[in-house]
């Protein structure tokens, strides 16, 4: 125990980049993953045909495991950061997107059909009841990619993209226990850091008259 | 005024929902559009606000043809209430009501004034409900509040999707009993959709009967159970609902004298053959006598105990003709 406070103040600035390099691989791919998988989500819910082909695709990414997939990456992409944000954000696409398509299509259509009859337009439909109806379940979908992205991201040292794997892989190397705690910790603490704080936005953001 | 004008509505498999209708619903009058599920009642409904749009016919709105009309302009200047509440959960009472006034864009102080003005008018103060949730409320404080909604932008027209069907018995007659009120205040063009008799009695001013896609009658309650155009219409009203509703009044003695006893030796008290057999079982009653003579042209032409005017009213629920 003490081997490990030891660790920790020794070599603070290496695991303090390291936790900042995590986090900025985390967010990125999670936000790319948003910016991807919502619309898609959305648009496969107008054309409902493709949504189990498009959904299937990315469930098959989904099952490529993840050491394998940055391996695979890298004779195409190279090494270092975009490799493992392609990777990462690959992985984020299927949780949001199936959850996006799910709440919406899972929005009762009574509610859809007195909008549509009281002369709603197909955008003010969408952006006044179908995603605020939604998104509890999208912001489920957000939570469930950013934990499993916090994760898989410890990976990326492998090609070259640092973050607390660095630290991690370090240790193991040198059977180094302390520092191998020293990175997973972080990793555990950041998941469930950032779990907290969507699981604190998601309550902020559900309408009102859905929580009684 | 409403007109459907050769109006069929076919799906690609074929099958006809709707067959070559002609009808004319009339302004400020509540017409319900009654018939078993399945019949099209809610598809000839839904295209007077071009949710469902004919294969062939047109229909007129105030002899306008409603084809060339924009449908978000056309929905938003006819009301439209859903069978199941569909007031939208994530928004207050006050912002579901406003909905259609939001659209139309109309200034705030203006949309919060109709919001206060048409709760009142359902009976829930607004100081209490406008900030609540639908879901705050009770089934009959929703529907009251789905049916001021669908007022809300003034619509000439408004439709209604067998909006009580959802309800528990007390509020749905409570609910149609406001509707009935309402009415006689904002003096509406409703179109109702219902699938009960009951409700189509009470409240409509005009009933129209459907059928696998077609009208089998059209006219007032009274004139419905007064005279069923068919069997099936005679049969969707009920027969209990006839003996109940319809008055004795109208029918007289002399259309049923085939059915009266010729020769009778005893007494009897006279009664006018143009009198109604309602009249003629309450003479009955009060007489000592078992037999009626009935009168005309100042001879007696048959006698009747109430067996037999029970028989004629009999008759009259059957429709066979004598």
């Amino acid at each position: 125990m003490r081997n490990f406070f030891d660790t920790l103040v020794n070599r603070q600035d290496m695991i303090i980049s390291a936790l900042l390099e995590h986090i900025y691989l985390s967010f990125v791919a999670v936000a790319i993953g948003i910016a991807i998988a919502l619309p898609l989500g959305i648009v496969i819910t107008r054309y409902r045909r493709y949504a189990e082909p498009i959904i299937g695709v990315t469930a098959v990414f989904q099952t490529i495991p993840s050491l394998a997939l940055f391996g695979f990456l890298v004779p195409i992409l190279g090494i270092g950061s975009p490799t493992a944000l392609i990777a990462l954000i690959i992985y984020a696409l299927l949780p949001i997107l199936r959850n996006t398509y799910a709440g919406i299509v899972g929005v009762d259509g009574s509610t859809i059909e007195a909008g549509r009859g009281m002369g709603m337009t197909r955008t003010q439909i969408l952006r006044q009841i179908e995603l605020p109806l939604a998104l509890p379940f999208i912001m489920a979908g957000i939570r469930t990619a950013t934990v499993l992205t916090v994760g898989i991201a410890t990976l990326a040292t492998f090609v070259g993209a640092g973050g607390l794997g660095d630290i991690i892989y370090r240790g193991l190397q040198s059977y180094n226990n302390a520092l191998v705690l020293a990175g997973a910790l972080p990793v555990a603490l950041l998941a469930i850091g950032f779990d907290q704080i969507l699981k604190w936005i998601e309550k902020r953001a559900t309408p009102k008259g859905l929580k009684t | 005024m409403i007109r459907f004008e050769n109006v069929t509505k076919r799906f690609p498999d074929g099958t006809e929902a709707l067959k070559d209708i002609s009808l004319v619903l009339p302004t400020h009058e509540l017409t319900a559009i009654i018939g078993p599920s399945g019949c099209g009642k809610t598809t000839l409904m839904k295209m007077i606000n071009k949710l469902e749009k004919p294969t062939d016919g047109s229909i007129y709105i105030d002899e306008k043809p409603i084809n060339g009309m924009d449908e978000v302009q056309l929905r938003r200047s006819i009301g439209y209430v859903i069978q199941r509440i569909g007031l939208f959960p994530h928004m207050t009472i006050s912002d579901n009501v406003a909905l259609v006034p939001k659209l139309l864009e109309w200034p705030k102080a203006r949309k919060e004034e109709r919001v206060r003005e048409l709760l009142q008018l359902v009976g829930l103060d607004p100081e209490i409900y406008m900030d609540r949730y639908p879901l705050e409320l009770s089934g009959g404080q929703q529907q009251r509040v789905g049916v001021v909604r669908a007022l809300a932008g003034d619509p000439n027209i408004v439709l209604m999707d067998e909006p009580f069907s959802a309800l528990d018995p007390i509020s749905r007659e409570q609910l149609q009993d406001e509707l009935r009120n309402l009415q006689q205040t904002i003096n509406k063009t409703i179109v109702f959709v219902t699938h009960d008799m009951d409700e189509a009695l009470k409240i409509a001013d005009s009933i129209i009967v459907m059928r696998d896609g077609q009208v089998e009658q059209t006219g007032t309650p009274q004139q419905l159970i007064d005279d069923p155009a068919n069997e099936f219409v005679r049969n969707f009203i009920g027969v209990e609902r006839i003996n109940q509703k319809r008055t004795f009044g109208e029918k007289r003695l002399v259309e049923f004298l085939d059915l009266f006893t010729r020769d009778w030796a005893g007494d009897a008290e006279n009664i006018s053959a143009d009198s109604t057999i309602e009249a003629a079982f309450n003479q009955l009653d009060n007489s000592n006598q078992d037999y009626l003579a009935i009168v005309e042209d100042g001879k007696v032409v048959a006698y009747a105990n109430d067996r037999d005017l029970l028989k004629a009213a009999l008759v009259k629920e059957s429709g066979v003709l004598v």
